[in-house]
């Protein structure tokens, strides 16, 4: 590899109970073959399932310590955000790919904006489709919802599916969803594979349609008012409304004794997670019920719930407050996170030169870097491209009321009119007067010209656009009537008179009969179908 | 008597032609049409054969068999992608043809007017045309200079552009737009010249002032077009065609000929027609495309951001698999090719899947108004498919593939979006507005105009680089 390429550095995760890596054997492969050379910690992947001699195999460096590695890369791709003392290794110069809120991690983003570290945050990269492979947000919530389910099923006592065995009748699971993103999306379709009845709630309607997809039934609200397009606000949801919260509230109330697993995923960007799974709905619940709180990093969807932890409440529900699920999955977690750096790498080294080319007029680059030149950069400005283009609303055509219809038509209706006898006008003023001064043999040929012309302009507009090759191969045929005058000077006059007119009568014959051929045969492979 | 059944035959003659024009107006009574245009030309050599003043019948009609044989196998041997070319060279034939005759009545006219000043010669020896001029008078007799001059000016102009506009269709002269130093002004000076030789022929008659403009009309109908570009050759073939047809009437005027001159008129105003649709089918004004070329741009050009992204066979097959409505948008790129062939076996293929497939036709689409259909035609592609650019332009939003086969400005969203392109304002079809438009291109080179197209660049296409018939051809086993 290039002696000059950038060196890209994965350092062992620090925070306790992280299992991810962020570069896997294969990914160091794909990332070589952009011109990068790779080095990894000792032991970075062992608990993702990736030992240090796999690594060693696919061309990684493979160094002892992290202080090692953090001085050896140009570019240090990991998971979580640097704890304290890789921020003090974080060196000027060094781009730094990894989860870095923006806003919790606020000192250590102006610190690394002070080293003249460059800093991409995997949570940045914007919500358009160019940008969807290295969504580290959707990958991750992908695993969480799966996970989520399974977490679900693993404390709840019953079976998923409904069945009716010689041992006795077993009732489906009633699973609700609370919220429809990625992870939503990917609970709904591991519960409804189990098979237990699904329902699903989002404060964005228009995702209904992907839920009913996934097998799942949406849960409306009755409630009428005007809801934000989720496109606006980059395929996120926003903040509802205090009257929409009550119905949506006194729904999950009415819902409450029914379901028996809630999980909730409700999260909006840079805020608390909203309440949404009240004390009242747990107390209603059966016993035995189990909730799985997505939002538990962010406070939770639920007040009960205690981050990390999973706890049983008086009433027997248990609420499982895990913010690590996809760390619970390290392997196919780490897969698709180095995946996603992967394919950031190759946005950033266009040249595939192993030259980092950190483009900030590129609306996914510019995105998601918060540090760079010694300045934060964040927020980034709005991106150029609209995050989901399909949800605009167009600007219906002007409906013209029937008076203002009549009175166009009657506008060009007159316009029409004055056109035409204007032309009338003009032209027979042109008649009368060639009229006047040219004999009357020539009048008489030249009312025939005239007549033959306004024919010709009145014929020729009805000829339909897909036949005009044939009207010219036609035009071109019965323009060789030429051939008459021809025919009439053959016969008298000088040698050299017969000569051309003899040319002449030839060349015609030749257009005559190619022309109408030709048009023929063009006309006859006109079919229907 | 026989006068008389000439006349009669010309009446029928002329309004067989008109209905042979008219019928053209759909695809079924087109057929029809063309056997009314045989009959009416057939009608008219027959009467003007047995009519008045005709002799050496039997060698015309040995030339006129001869010259159908040669015309009969052009007709059947070209291809029907070569078809402008043809179409031109014929024209050049009918130019020719006018400029021959032109002269033959002027020698006539000195004939005539010698046997005039001899007072012994025996009148009755005169042919027709010679014996109609005979009898006109002195202001008649200028007015018939002017005619044959008129007749033999435009058809020397058609003749020498016919050959041109040939030659740069087949490829044998250079395409680009090229002038001589001294450009338009060369033009000027030369129908100046013609001009005076026109007065001076009026007033003394002579051989020379004919002959002179002949050489300057020549030189500016070779001028002229070679100072057109290629991709205006839809304007220059049809204005060509409607030099042919006013040549013919000049013809028509200076011998009498009510027939020649209906029949001149009628093709001189279709072609006037087709060049002004083409016009406008390309936001152009009729006189900036025979004064050659492209205006200026106006200022600087958008430039073009983004990057083309190229895609094999496997992912358009893939695309075309899943997508329920496809638009085909062809150009001259499918007819250099040989595409059509391919093109309509995809359509049969995807057709027969149940999906919604259709061509859409850009009035300035190949070299020759119409051209596209006829090709699409030749291979068998149904014609209710194939649609006008005001039929489908507002369907490219509902569709789901859009197919770009070798056609460039025609597509261009420069046109709508930059009005410093030197196409702003032409009407273009709006395949951008599909979920996916897949370009079939040779290379990434501009194309025939040499007009960046910003399509090319838009993160719904993707470039499909290769000769379209290969393309094709490769992309036809995987649709299934």
């Amino acid at each position: 590899m290039g002696e000059d390429g950038v060196k890209i550095g994965t350092p062992k995760e620090t925070f306790e109970g992280e299992n991810r890596v962020a570069m896997t054997p294969e990914s160091a492969q794909m990332l070589q073959k952009l011109g990068h050379d790779c080095v990894i910690e000792a032991g970075a992947g062992a608990k993702a399932g990736f030992a240090d001699a796999d690594y060693k195999a696919a061309g990684v460096e493979v160094v002892k310590t992290a202080a090692a590695l953090w001085k050896a890369a140009d570019t240090v791709a990991k998971v979580r955000v640097p704890d304290t003392a890789e921020m003090k290794r974080l060196r000027e110069g060094q781009t730094l790919i990894s989860f870095f809120s923006p806003v919790a991690d606020e000192d250590k983003m102006k610190q690394a904006a002070d080293k003249g570290a460059t800093v991409i945050a995997m949570e940045m990269i914007p919500r358009i489709s160019r940008a969807q492979k290295m969504d580290a947000l959707s990958s991750m919530a992908n695993i969480a919802g799966y996970r989520a389910v399974i977490e679900a099923g693993n404390n709840f006592g019953r079976f998923f599916t409904g069945q009716i065995t010689a041992a006795g009748k077993v009732p489906p699971a009633k699973v609700l969803v609370v919220g429809a993103g990625v992870a939503g999306l990917a609970a709904i379709g591991t519960s409804t594979s189990l098979g237990a009845i699904t329902y699903a709630f989002d404060v964005r309607p228009e995702v209904a349609e992907q839920v009913e997809s996934m097998g799942a039934e949406f849960v409306y609200l009755d409630f009428e008012e005007e809801q934000q397009d989720g496109a606006a606000t980059g395929g996120y949801a926003s903040v509802s409304s205090p009257e929409f919260r009550e119905a949506q509230l006194a729904k999950f109330r009415e819902l409450a004794p029914e379901v028996d697993i809630v999980i909730t995923t409700a999260l909006i960007p840079n805020r608390e997670a909203p309440e949404l799974w009240t004390e009242d709905m747990v107390k209603a619940m059966k016993p035995g019920s189990v909730i799985v709180d997505l939002a538990a990093e962010k406070g939770g969807n639920c007040k009960l719930t205690v981050k990390d932890e999973k706890i049983v409440t008086d009433n027997g529900v248990t609420i499982i407050g895990y913010t690590d699920f996809p760390s619970r999955m390290a392997t196919q977690a780490s897969t698709l996170y180095a995946t996603n750096i992967r394919h950031l790498m190759t946005d950033l080294t266009p040249e595939k030169d192993g030259v980092v080319n950190h483009n900030m007029e590129d609306d996914v680059i510019r995105g998601a870097t918060i540090a760079h030149g010694k300045e934060v950069t964040f927020p980034p400005p709005p991106p150029k491209v609209a995050a989901i283009a399909a949800q605009k609303k167009k600007e219906p055509p002007k409906e013209l009321t029937a008076e203002e219809k009549a009175a166009k038509e009657i506008a060009e209706f007159k316009q029409q009119t004055k056109n035409q006898v204007t032309l009338l006008a003009v032209g027979g003023a042109l008649l009368l007067a060639v009229g006047l001064v040219a004999p009357a043999s020539f009048m008489q040929h030249f009312i025939v010209f005239v007549l033959a012309v306004f024919v010709g302009f009145q014929v020729i507009w009805g000829v339909a656009h897909s036949l005009h090759t044939p009207l010219m191969a036609i035009t071109n045929a019965i323009s060789s009537i030429i051939i008459l005058g021809a025919l009439m000077q053959i016969g008298s006059g000088s040698f050299l008179v017969i000569i051309l007119a003899a040319l002449s009568v030839f060349m015609c014959g030749i257009n005559i009969f190619g022309g109408f051929l030709v048009t023929r045969r063009m006309l006859a492979m006109f079919q229907k179908s | 008597m026989e006068f008389g059944f000439t006349t009669a035959a010309y009446v029928v003659a002329a309004i067989l032609f008109i209905l042979a024009l008219g019928g053209l107006s759909g695809q079924e009574s087109a057929k029809r049409a063309v056997w009314y245009g045989i009959v009416g030309m057939a009608l008219a050599v027959f009467a003007t054969l047995i009519g008045p003043g005709a002799g050496l019948w039997i060698l015309s009609i040995i030339l006129i068999g001869a010259g159908g044989v040669i015309g009969y196998q052009l007709a059947t041997r070209v291809q029907m992608t070569q078809m402008p070319e043809l179409v031109a060279a014929m024209h050049s034939l009918v130019g020719l043809a006018a400029v021959f005759v032109g002269y033959n009545a002027h020698i006539q006219l000195g004939y005539v007017a010698d046997a005039l000043a001899d007072p012994s010669f025996d009148k009755s020896q005169f042919g027709t045309f010679a014996a109609l001029i005979a009898k006109k008078t002195a202001v008649e007799i200028n007015i018939l200079r002017v005619e044959l001059f008129l007749g033999v000016f435009i058809g020397a102009v058609t003749f020498t552009g016919s050959v041109i506009a040939y030659g740069k269709l087949a490829g044998r002269v250079n395409t680009a737009a090229e002038k001589l130093p001294g450009g338009h002004m060369l033009n000027a000076a030369a129908a100046i010249i013609s001009v005076i030789s026109l007065i001076w022929y009026f007033n003394t008659g002579g051989f020379f002032p004919l002959f002179l403009m002949t050489l300057l009309a020549l030189f500016i109908g070779y001028h002229l077009i070679m100072g057109i570009g290629g991709a205006d050759m839809p304007v220059v073939v049809s204005m060509l065609n409607s030099y042919s047809g006013w040549a013919a009437a000049a013809i028509g005027f200076s011998l009498g000929n009510d027939l020649l001159i209906v029949v001149g008129a009628l093709v001189g105003s279709s072609g006037a027609i087709l060049s002004y649709i083409m016009c406008k089918a390309m936001n152009r004004s009729f006189i900036s495309v025979i004064l050659g070329g492209f205006g200026g741009p106006a200022g600087e050009q958008m430039a073009v951001e983004g990057e083309q992204i190229a895609i094999e066979a496997d992912g358009v097959a893939q695309a075309l698999n899943e997508a329920d409505s496809v638009i085909i948008i062809p150009g001259y790129g499918m007819a250099v090719a040989q595409a059509q062939g391919a093109v309509s076996e995809l359509v049969k293929k995807l057709r027969a899947k149940g999906k919604n497939v259709r061509f859409a036709i850009h009035p300035v689409a190949g070299r020759l108004p119409g051209h596209m259909n006829v090709l699409l035609a030749e291979a068998k592609v149904p014609y209710d498919i194939v649609m006008e650019m005001d039929e489908i332009n507002d369907d490219f939003p509902d569709t789901d593939v859009a197919i770009v086969i070798g056609s460039n400005d025609i597509v261009n969203p420069a046109a709508q979006d930059d009005p410093n392109s030197p196409i702003a304002g032409m009407p273009v079809l709006e395949c951008w507005k599909a979920k996916q438009v897949f370009v079939s291109k040779r290379g990434q080179g501009t194309g025939y105009s040499g007009i960046e197209n910003p399509l090319f660049f838009k993160e719904n296409t993707r470039m499909f680089y290769g000769d379209a018939k290969a393309s094709l051809d490769k992309l036809l086993p995987m649709i299934d």
